[in-house]
């Protein structure tokens, strides 16, 4: 359990209100209001589709919506002009899945970038800072190494250094435990915890890993097929009566009904009725 | 129903024509794009603190020039020699070989230079930026980029517009003197002319204009080396394979799009 609870009080960093988007004709989130506190935690659950990875990019600004507003650290996003988005850009940090490590840079140079393009510190400082973080990620001495020379863990622990190298104000993590194993992700998971209380950033997570949200969320939203399910904390989510948080609490598919007749056919192979092409 | 699929048939080649002429339209408003937001960033990155790097340039015009010189200067020379070893069997027919230095300055320096040098930047460097690029996008470095408050604009293409900007030209120029040094070499062993006498006809034939011919076509196959490595780069979709697909299509793009504007260069810059 965390060690701070922000209520509802608690200054908002990022406000979310009915916030739609289309990926072509499909409707892929459909009217999201959320909010996430100063200081708070909060991860974004919900099954493939649910829109959480789409949601997770437009908080990033990466995507435009069809409407909505997305407000972040006070400053409407869609009001801002290039100088204003670097300037919110500047505090706000992400770790993506994959890393996304420049290939090219060794592991020093990717965490330096940011502060060698945005602030005047001379190179022996940025080294330095360089450092500092990647102590804090448990990366020390790696600075030289090439991404392609880490494991997955280590990539993933270089982008929260890299992350977090401006110290933001808040940071968007992208499945930080998604292809570890349960020692590296638990270890991840309690390095997310250390830099929310040492650094009193907001977190928010992307993931699907139940252990890894019970272990580190303050609050919870759970999308389904773009639509928020429930927002709430960890104790408000175990004692929700919807079967479908149940079911996505118990790790329950939702059941393919399916015709006995057309379930046979399947098994002898009986011909296709539509047109299947590769 | 055999009306009906034929109709459909025709529908859809139809429909086929038009998304495909709509998309290419989109490619060059990209292209364009592309070119008008490189020089906002060179020219009002600085203001928004977001000036395009010296040291990234300087990089990039290692990668472009000065490491495609051995390349540049072995096709340069080849070119000059078969040129010589044309030009001689053909004025032979009239016995007028004597004057073959007049064809070999105007062939290399207007057309053969920056024709093989443009050819040669775009199957290294236009290939190597389209997959630089697509491999950045689908392994979301470009969005780490943007995340990051670095436009990848400025950051990525700006440096390697301009690095072809300046290195296409001046390995132009580079080619022109290799080609022209080993047609002289051949022209020396064939026909017995001396190199200082072969340098004084070259200095007769060869005017600023001629010159200038090859360098100014050199500046456009430039831009467009870049600017459709760079869309191509940036249109990836899928993994790896997408990546060698649009690196296939920047060089086969690239080529045409040069030998095409090279034909446009020549008959409008020969009738102004």
């Amino acid at each position: 359990m965390t060690a701070r609870m922000p209520d509802a009080s608690t200054e908002k960093v990022i406000e979310v209100r009915d916030l739609v988007t289309h990926y072509g004709p499909r409707q892929i989130l459909k009217g999201i209001t959320m909010d996430v506190r100063a200081g708070e935690i909060m991860a974004i659950m919900g099954g493939s589709g649910s829109g959480k990875s789409t949601l997770l990019r437009h908080l990033m600004a990466l995507e435009r919506h069809t409407s909505g507003t997305i407000r972040i650290l006070d400053r409407d996003i869609d009001s801002l002009g290039i100088k204003e988005m670097i300037e919110l850009r500047k505090r706000i940090g992400v770790a993506f899945q994959s890393g996304a490590l420049f290939s090219s840079m060794t592991v020093g140079e990717n965490i330096m970038l940011p502060l060698y393009e945005h602030t005047d510190l001379d190179p022996k400082t940025c080294e330095i800072m360089v450092r500092m973080k990647l102590e804090v990620v448990n990366l020390a001495g790696f600075e030289n190494l090439m991404p392609s020379e880490l494991s997955g863990g280590m990539i993933k622990r270089a982008a929260m250094a890299r992350a977090i190298v401006m110290d933001p104000k808040i940071l968007f993590c992208d499945e930080p435990s998604a292809g570890l194993d349960p020692v590296v992700a638990s270890s991840l998971d309690d390095l997310i915890l250390a830099m929310r209380d040492a650094m009193g950033m907001s977190i928010v997570v992307v993931t699907h890993e139940l252990e890894s949200i019970f272990k580190i969320a303050d609050r919870v939203t759970v999308l389904d097929q773009g639509e928020v399910l429930f927002i709430g904390t960890l104790a408000e989510l175990r004692a929700h009566p919807s079967e479908r948080i149940q079911n996505l609490l118990n790790r329950r598919a939702e059941e393919e009904v399916m015709n006995p007749d057309e379930y046979l056919d399947r098994l002898v192979g009986a011909p296709p009725t539509g047109v299947v092409t590769l | 129903m055999p009306p009906a699929k034929t109709e459909q048939s025709i529908a859809g080649s139809i429909e086929n024509v038009g998304r495909t002429t709509v998309a290419a339209i989109e490619e060059v408003g990209n292209a364009g794009g592309m070119v008008v937001e490189s020089f906002y960033w060179l020219f009002f990155g600085p203001r928004l603190r977001q000036p395009v790097r010296a040291d990234a340039v300087f990089v990039q015009m290692m990668e472009i020039g000065i490491y495609a010189i051995p390349i540049v200067g072995l096709m340069a020379a080849t070119i000059g020699v078969m040129l010589a070893i044309q030009g001689i069997f053909t004025l032979r027919l009239f016995g007028a070989e004597s004057r073959v230095t007049i064809g070999i300055v105007l062939s290399v320096t207007r057309e053969f230079a920056p024709l093989i040098t443009g050819i040669l930047v775009a199957g290294r460097s236009g290939s190597a930026l389209a997959a630089r690029i697509g491999t950045m996008k689908i392994n979301q470095e470009i969005d780490a980029l943007k995340v990051m408050g670095i436009n990848p604009v400025r950051f990525l293409v700006v440096p390697a517009l301009l690095a072809t900007l300046v290195m296409v030209p001046c390995l132009t120029f580079f080619s022109d003197m290799i080609a022209l040094f080993a047609a002289g070499l051949y022209v020396k062993a064939d026909l017995g002319l001396s190199l200082s006498a072969y340098q004084e006809q070259v200095i007769d034939v060869l005017t600023v204009d001629h010159l200038m011919h090859g360098l100014g076509k050199s500046v456009i196959f430039a831009v467009l080396i870049a600017v459709i490595g760079v869309v191509n780069g940036a249109s990836v979709k899928g993994g790896a394979e997408g990546v060698g697909k649009v690196t296939t299509r920047a060089v086969v793009q690239s080529i045409s799009a040069i030998v095409v504007t090279d034909m446009v260069f020549a008959f409008v810059a020969t009738r102004t």
